[in-house]
């Protein structure tokens, strides 16, 4: 047990029969000088390299066929990003044979302009879903999702069949929209007026969809679950996955000069 | 502040608005989590009634020692077995999901599949265990480095019970499901303002015990302990820049989109590892490793080139996470040259560290402690030489998606952090607690070495795992097709990933007995043991020749 | 100046003058410790831990 040593900076500096400080050593004794240079020495780093991704014109490419997510979609990614599937799953093909061939065409900085939080993974426990959409049936999914082991027995991925059971609790759908909206996905007030309607249509076909066709293109509309009586979670989830890659033509011919044109690959 | 009555009503009126907040929450996630920050405002509320009737009791939870003439050390000993109650869990979490890969049945649905406690293991050891580990270093370290008490005693109490609610919020968000989907970075707005709040009072605390110090020089270690603090700040808050559907829901989408989103993440995602992980660890090293080895750190000039190159540099290596992405060609070349680069300011480092036992290497021998930071050195060494060569396009079109990113990252993890955070520990319970000894040295060796053969199975059956996979995927037949289906790889590393999580079993027991270990030393037992070295000594031979005759 | 020249500039300042200027700020910034007047404060400030041995309980 001792006592604090009770000097003032500049007293223990003169007892030590230092001269005054200068250069570095001067860092090295005012604390907010040392804090200032080493916030500007990190945040050289950060601003070099992503603030030109918001202004220079190869980070993406316009490409045809976007489209903000419908509420059912956006209501079928969140559940994707609440059950942490991108900790297994990645959506980002790169351009390489074997993952062109497995998977489909390489992903476009484009087609994942309206995911907030993007969803590109680190980590393929299973395979990339960058191109799911269409590859399989519903009711594969359907299946896939409540037993996976059914469909493929060495499957190591854990069952969902919950999300059959859970009718649809994207609260509040206009909300949401409206916060991606704020956030820069282009919803129009009819899209978020209707959002609601539109969540419910979506996997209802025996109900009037109304103009959504129009306002989002390639829709796919219909019961995903096999269980029409009710819009479940799994039917979110289900349609999600069916649209993901679906909305880029990759083989059209103006989608391949577009690439072809592509910088930075 | 002292004021009993005005902290018990701020409490109060925190505490209506949290059940308010219940009360109208837009969905279940969002009232459960208020829930529990009601019940932890109930709990502090109590606390500070109990104080007002009977400070003993509420002694150091609520007050520093009066006794001006010892440091303020209340918080380190919360930290210290926090530290050791958040890395039991942390670990046990981490066996739990090494198991449901291997062993799918072990998944719950919904709350307990892997999706959901992987956030959960992560965010357990980096931030709660990890996180704990350096608020309390760091506390202990800039108050005997500056000889000076930490100011603002009572912001300190709140950074270190405030943390704690933080840690609580994340982790049982994760497994209702309340997540950002950005790995390292999941919890939800809310959670991510209160940490804002802990946080920048954390900077408060340390900056101004630094300004109120006695000693003219800032040991370097603190540099290290500033820099994380500030980058951190700088991380969190630009990555978690997002927008919530309802200002009492769950739920929020992220400011940045797509490739820029990526970036984003990935420059957060790799300095949480280059300055939570890295440079404040670092910190830890500069300062309990020369103390161990009782001597001066090896250069002090190479740490100053040390800090301002790593911090420098550090920052630049976020898009080796994104080769071959749609990320623009640039920024990847960028993030793998910086990142190469980088591999000399740690290795600088990791030489200061070793080279400090210069003259003392004998220590290696008889004391576990420094054998530990050696080896926690040594996986740094190892690790961050690995690091870059991942970030290498050609090495990481292979292991980038596969298991050997994982094998990397654990042995930096188990090897470096833990390591040092357990070596750190040993060191710190008989000072703070005032015992002579550790219960048992012998128990540390046995630590020692169930940790270290853990990483070993760890990271090469991981690594092993990944060559695999990376392999397999790119493996073409004479007929030009693909030769595997992505299940024949799942089932081809099927016995790496009971090999992992035996592994990771022993490095979990190492942890277990290092638990009891400071239990008991904490309760003031002391093990009857055969020390860990002991020089030949024999009294019947310790006489002078005598010549034959005499006799 | 549109966007791709941006770039452009950008692109030939990485590759020259600022490659050149980072690189001259690195060497002095390296041999800056290691100039000898800095010896005596450096070897006070890594043993400075120890001056004070009892930690104080």
């Amino acid at each position: 047990m001792t006592k604090p040593v009770s000097k003032t900076p500049d007293a223990a500096e003169q007892s030590a029969g230092l001269p005054p400080a200068k250069g570095h050593k001067r860092l090295e004794r005012n604390v907010t000088l040392l804090a200032a240079a080493a916030f500007v020495t990190v945040a050289i780093g950060g601003i070099v390299e992503i603030a030109p991704l918001f202004w220079i014109d190869n980070t993406i490419e316009k490409v045809d066929g976007m489209r903000p997510y419908t509420p059912l979609e956006q209501a079928g990614r969140d559940i994707f990003v609440r059950e942490g599937c991108y900790t297994c799953h990645s959506q980002m093909i790169r351009p390489f044979r074997d993952e062109v061939e497995r998977y489909g065409h390489y992903s476009l900085a484009a087609e994942s302009m309206y995911d907030h939080p993007f969803q590109w993974g680190s980590k393929r426990t299973g395979p990339d879903l960058a191109r799911v959409g269409g590859r399989y049936s519903d009711e594969w999914h359907v299946q896939h999702l409540q037993d996976p082991q059914s469909v493929v027995p060495e499957s190591i991925m854990p069952s969902y069949a919950f999300l059959s059971e859970t009718p649809i609790k994207f609260e509040n759908p206009s909300a949401r929209l409206g916060a991606l909206r704020m956030v820069g996905v282009p919803y129009s007030d009819a899209d978020i007026e209707a959002a609601a309607q539109d969540m419910i249509a979506q996997a209802s076909p025996q109900l009037d969809a109304g103009d959504m066709e129009e306002r989002y293109p390639k829709t796919q509309i219909r019961d995903f679950d096999g269980n029409p009586d009710q819009v479940t979670e799994m039917d979110a989830l289900v349609a999600y996955l069916q649209m993901l890659g679906t909305l880029v033509d990759v083989n059209s011919a103006v989608a391949q000069e577009e690439l072809a044109t592509e910088k930075g690959r | 502040m002292d004021n009993v009555l005005s902290r018990a009503g701020m409490y109060y009126v925190l505490l209506i608005l949290s059940v308010l907040a219940i009360a109208v929450a837009a969905d279940q996630v969002f009232a459960i989590q208020m829930t529990i920050v009601a019940i932890a405002i109930c709990i502090a509320l109590w606390f500070n009634l109990r104080g007002a009737d009977y400070s003993a009791i509420a002694h150091g939870i609520l007050k520093m020692p009066a006794d001006e003439t010892v440091y303020d050390d209340d918080p380190i000993r919360w930290g210290v077995i926090a530290t050791m109650f958040w890395g039991l869990a942390g670990l046990l979490a981490g066996l739990f999901i090494a198991l449901q890969l291997a062993y799918p049945v072990l998944n719950i649905e919904p709350y307990l599949n892997f999706g959901r406690v992987r956030p959960l293991h992560t965010s357990a050891v980096i931030f709660a265990f990890g996180g704990n580990a350096l608020i309390a270093t760091s506390f202990y370290v800039v108050q005997r480095t500056c000889r000076a008490r930490l100011a603002f005693p009572g912001l300190a109490r709140f950074v270190f019970w405030g943390y704690q609610l933080f840690i609580v919020l994340a982790a049982s968000g994760y497994l209702l499901g309340a997540t950002q989907g950005k790995e390292y970075a999941e919890p939800e707005w809310y959670t991510d303002w209160w940490l804002t709040v802990v946080w920048v009072s954390y900077l408060l605390v340390f900056v101004a015990t630094i300004v109120k110090r006695k000693e003219p020089h800032i040991y370097v270690a603190n540099w290290f302990y500033l820099a994380f603090i500030l980058t951190v700040a700088m991380l969190h808050v630009v990555n978690n820049l997002d927008m919530p559907y309802s200002i009492v829901g769950s739920t929020s989408y992220p400011l940045f989109a797509g490739v820029q989103g990526a970036l984003v993440q990935w420059w957060y995602g790799h300095n949480a590892v280059g300055f939570f992980l890295t440079a404040g660890f670092l910190a830890m090293m500069y300062y309990f490793v020369p103390k161990q080895a009782e001597r001066p750190v090896y250069s002090y000039r190479l740490s100053i080139i040390h800090f301002w190159s790593l911090i420098f540099l550090y920052i630049w290596a976020g898009p080796h996470h994104l080769h071959y992405t749609a990320l623009p060609d640039w920024a990847q070349t960028l993030g793998m040259v910086f990142s190469i680069i980088l591999w000399m300011p740690s290795w600088g480092g990791m030489i200061n560290g070793l080279m400090t036992l210069n003259g003392a290497w004998d220590k290696v021998r008889t004391d576990p402690i420094i054998r530990m930071m050696v080896m926690a050195l040594a996986f740094y060494g190892m690790s961050t030489f690995e690091g870059p060569m991942l970030s290498i396009k050609a090495v990481n079109s292979l292991s980038h998606y596969t298991d050997w990113t994982i094998g990397h990252v654990h042995s930096g993890a188990l090897g470096w952090n833990g390591m040092i955070t357990f070596a750190c520990v040993y060191f710190l319970v008989p000072r703070l607690w005032g015992k002579d000894r550790l219960f048992s040295l012998r128990m540390v060796n046995w630590h020692f070495w169930l940790a270290t053969i853990g990483i070993v199975f760890y990271a090469a059956s991981m690594w092993v795992a990944g060559v695999t996979q990376g392999l397999m995927w790119r493996e073409y037949g004479l007929d030009g097709y693909l030769v595997n289906s992505f299940v024949d790889t799942v089932s081809a590393i099927h016995p790496m990933y009971v090999m992992r999580a035996f592994g990771g079993g022993l490095y979990l027991a190492g942890a277990v007995i290092m638990a009891y270990n400071i239990w008991a030393t904490i309760a003031g037992k002391v093990r009857e043991e055969a020390p860990m070295s002991q020089p030949d000594f024999n009294p019947a031979a310790d006489r002078p020749a005598i010549p034959a005759a005499a006799n | 100046m549109n966007d791709h020249s941006i770039y452009e500039t950008l692109r030939q300042l990485a590759d020259s003058w600022g490659l050149l200027a980072m690189l001259i700020m690195f060497l002095v910034l390296t041999f800056w410790p290691f100039r000898p007047g800095a010896k005596e404060r450096n070897h006070r400030a890594a043993t400075a831990i120890f001056e004070d041995q009892s930690d104080g309980e």
